[in-house]
């Protein structure tokens, strides 16, 4: 009997492409949209396109899947995504870090409660539209190898999914190029082949997270407390409204006037500060992070050396990785890095293949 | 594989008489009833023939009835157009607690944007209404009071005419939404001495598109929408001739078969109800036994999500849904179930049969035979189901 795969489909090219070729393969192929989240609960208009959980979203992918004769649900994930990915975003900003919410939502919500749906549904397998390629390597263990397209790979953002998680995940699109991609959308007529793709944070619709972070503070009767912006050397240089709106190496918004440059270099939620300083002090080279999860080798004891990727939009630099035994990794960089940003991924490669990642504790 | 259909309550298919008479009045008589030369004037007998068939089955005058595109229409231009009238003598409202969306959202818009008063009035375990709890709510400024005859999530029946009493005793007027109820069970509008009621055609193996409201005689109101004299200028827009015909004729059948149909859900419903319980542990049916639209069987199935029942379910070719399909998509579990006071955890594993003229006791052996498999492995893997 044909194995039977769950696609995640978000009403783009990728997923669509996904959820077809899948279906070529001879997988018993069921789609589904995760619905995360709801215009009542995060603000924005209902009217924008081109972003997931829309109805609009939601009515490409049924004709997707309709074209393809394949079934197509709708999953409603969106309490579970607001306890764990909402609720982490507003409190690491809280705490002064700024989160990824993409890499707790795969981590928490795609990787989790996306598969146990599949399981209940009795699928073998999830898949998704990633530009990966996911492997058994000899040590037994699951990899993510970034796809033919490196331009679009977003590994980067898949480093805290379990092994077994993996084991059940399919990334057709691993082997081909998002041009590709698009063409197969046309060729066989999907109708989302010309989709404009969004990177930006799904259920902040306006780009604008301060806004949203405000608004949902007045909806939880909370407040952010004004607080002073400083000079590394000491100087206050004027008045913030609330640490959660500033992250490290920002540059713009601050209402300050000074005749150089100044980047935001600690948020010191303590002291309620916002302490800021030339270019230059924003590089450092070393690291530390927690919450560990290793892909493509065992959890590690011995110093090793990696490309390390502290953001989405970084070029893996040449450093060493360093246990610390309490589950914790130390990392030194050849080269200083600018603006290391507590909350955000580290994120560990050999060459083209995720070894695993963590997050930036300081 | 086998398609099995058992989301009646949701939509029916057309009955093939209902779509034989509307043909010619898609093509052959196309019309503008309010035409004054003949093409009209076929049409607007066809429109008034039809009135007079809708009106007798609720037992009004052709002249209390309006055509509308259906049930949320209805719902909406009883609550706005009564409201608006009133507003600047009378602004409070009461409707019950189990209403359907078209008037629980129209009084919550009423509410929140016009600065009406809500009260929404509370149900019982079975989602019965007491007069008792209208008497405790109502005043002398409320201008009207909406509760639905049948609940389109339980088939609860509710008992009108003591809580349409104790409406009138203060000077409102009331409103029922019997989308559920008609055809289905006897409705009689002086019997049940409503003032305004709405209806559809699509629930009862009628056409999509197509309803009605009954206002009775004296009942003032304002249109929601404007632009014409079409059903005197209550709901101006050029009239759906094919649409009201095929009303007409989803009445007279339902009419005609409605003892038969009864009987014959009721029995298999009660078959179903009685299998399933006795082949599965934990299983609950939500709402009353008597009293209740025999086509529609609400169970919770404790330790599973409905949602997931759901689509376990259509995998296996069977149709059903959970709350109600209008809702589908919403995070919490049905605001019908919850003011029933039913636990949370028990709604969310709701799931609602409902059962149609096409229903035979062999679809109902198939749903049996593959229920248990489904809810079983939903079950083996709940965190929160213990065995």
């Amino acid at each position: 009997m044909a194995k039977k795969v769950l696609v995640a489909m978000s009403g783009g090219v990728d997923s669509s492409v996904a959820a077809f070729l899948l279906k070529e393969q001879g997988y018993d192929v069921v789609g589904a949209h995760m619905k995360l989240w709801d215009y009542v609960e995060v603000g924005g208009d209902i009217y924008k396109d081109g972003r997931c959980c829309t109805i609009d979203s939601i009515t490409d992918c049924r004709v997707v899947c309709d074209a393809i004769d394949a079934p197509f649900y709708v999953l409603n994930m969106s309490r579970h995504f607001r306890d764990t990915v909402i609720e982490d975003f507003i409190s690491e900003y809280d705490k002064g870090r700024t989160p990824n919410p993409c890499i707790q939502c795969n981590s928490n919500v795609k990787w989790t409660e996306f598969l146990r749906k599949a399981e209940e549904l009795g699928c073998d397998y999830i898949a998704t539209g990633h530009y990966s390629f996911i492997e058994q390597g000899e040590n037994g263990r699951w990899s993510i190898r970034k796809g033919v397209d490196v331009t679009r790979d977003q590994s980067y953002v898949l480093w805290g999914v379990s092994q077994d998680a993996l084991s059940k995940t399919l990334m057709p699109l691993g082997g081909l190029l998002k041009s590709e991609v698009r063409e197969m959308a046309h060729k066989y007529k999907l109708r989302t082949a010309d989709k404009a793709e969004s990177r930006e944070i799904c259920f902040v619709l306006d780009d604008d997270y301060r806004r949203f972070l405000i608004e949902m503070a007045e909806k939880n009767d909370k407040s952010y407390v004004p607080g002073e912006i400083v000079h590394a050397d000491g100087r206050v240089l004027g008045q913030h409204k609330g640490t959660a709106f500033f992250t490290i190496g920002q540059r713009k918004g601050m209402g300050i006037s000074h005749p150089t440059p100044l980047y935001v270099q600690i948020i010191d939620i303590e002291n309620n500060r916002v302490v800021v300083g030339d270019n230059d002090t924003l590089f450092k080279s070393e690291l530390v992070a927690d919450s560990l999860n290793w892909i493509a080798i065992e959890p590690q004891s011995e110093p090793f050396d990696a490309l390390v990727k502290i953001r989405y939009l970084h070029d893996p630099s040449e450093a060493t990785v360093i246990p610390q035994g309490d589950g914790s990794v130390q990392i030194k960089f050849k080269d200083s890095q600018r603006a290391i940003t507590p909350g955000q991924s580290v994120v560990f490669y050999d060459d083209q293949t995720l070894l695993g990642g963590g997050l930036i504790v300081s | 594989m086998k398609q099995i259909y058992l989301d009646h309550t949701a939509t029916t298919p057309v009955d093939q008489e209902v779509v034989d008479v509307m043909i010619p009045y898609l093509s052959k008589v196309f019309g503008n009833a309010s035409s004054a030369h003949n093409f009209g004037r076929d049409a607007k007998v066809a429109l008034e023939n039809s009135r007079e068939i809708v009106a007798a089955h609720i037992n009004c005058e052709p002249s209390e009835l309006y055509f509308t595109s259906g049930g949320t229409e209805s719902d909406n231009i009883a609550l706005m157009g009564v409201a608006q009238k009133y507003k600047s003598k009378k602004h409070h409202l009461l409707v019950g607690a189990t209403e359907h969306h078209a008037v629980l959202e129209t009084a919550e818009f009423l509410h929140n944007k016009h600065d009406f008063k809500l009260s929404v009035i509370p149900v019982d375990v079975d989602g019965f209404i007491s007069a008792d709890s209208i008497n405790k709510l109502i005043t002398e400024k409320t201008f009207l009071t909406s509760i639905m005859l049948a609940n389109n999530e339980t088939g609860t029946i509710q008992n009108l005419k003591p809580l349409v009493d104790a409406t009138h005793a203060k000077g409102a007027l009331f409103h029922t939404d019997a989308v559920q109820a008609i055809g289905k069970i006897k409705v009689d509008v002086k019997e049940l001495d409503v003032d305004l009621l709405s209806l559809t055609a699509h629930k009862i193996y009628g056409p999509k598109g197509i309803g009605a409201l009954f206002v009775k005689q004296g009942v003032r109101m304002e249109p929601l929408f404007y632009g014409g004299s079409h059903e005197k200028k209550r709901r101006p827009g050029t009239e759906n001739i094919a649409g009201a015909v095929g009303l007409a004729k989803t009445l007279e059948i339902a009419q005609r078969r409605m003892d038969a149909d009864h009987a014959m859900l009721l029995e298999l419903s009660e078959y179903f109800i009685a299998k399933v319980k006795a082949l599965l542990p934990d299983v609950y049916l939500n709402g009353p036994m008597t009293n209740r639209i025999p086509q529609t069987v609400n169970l919770s199935f404790q330790g599973v999500e409905g949602e997931s029942l759901l689509l376990g379910l259509d995998l296996k070719g069977v149709a059903v849904s959970s709350g109600s399909a209008c809702t589908s998509g919403a995070t919490e579990p049905s605001h019908v179930l919850q003011a029933m006071g039913i636990d949370k955890v028990i709604s969310q594993g709701a799931l609602r049969f409902s059962l149609g003229r096409s229903t035979t006791k062999d679809d109902l052996d198939y749903v049996i035979s593959v229920l248990p498999e489904v809810v079983n492995r939903l079950r083996d893997m709940s965190p929160i189901y213990n065995k």
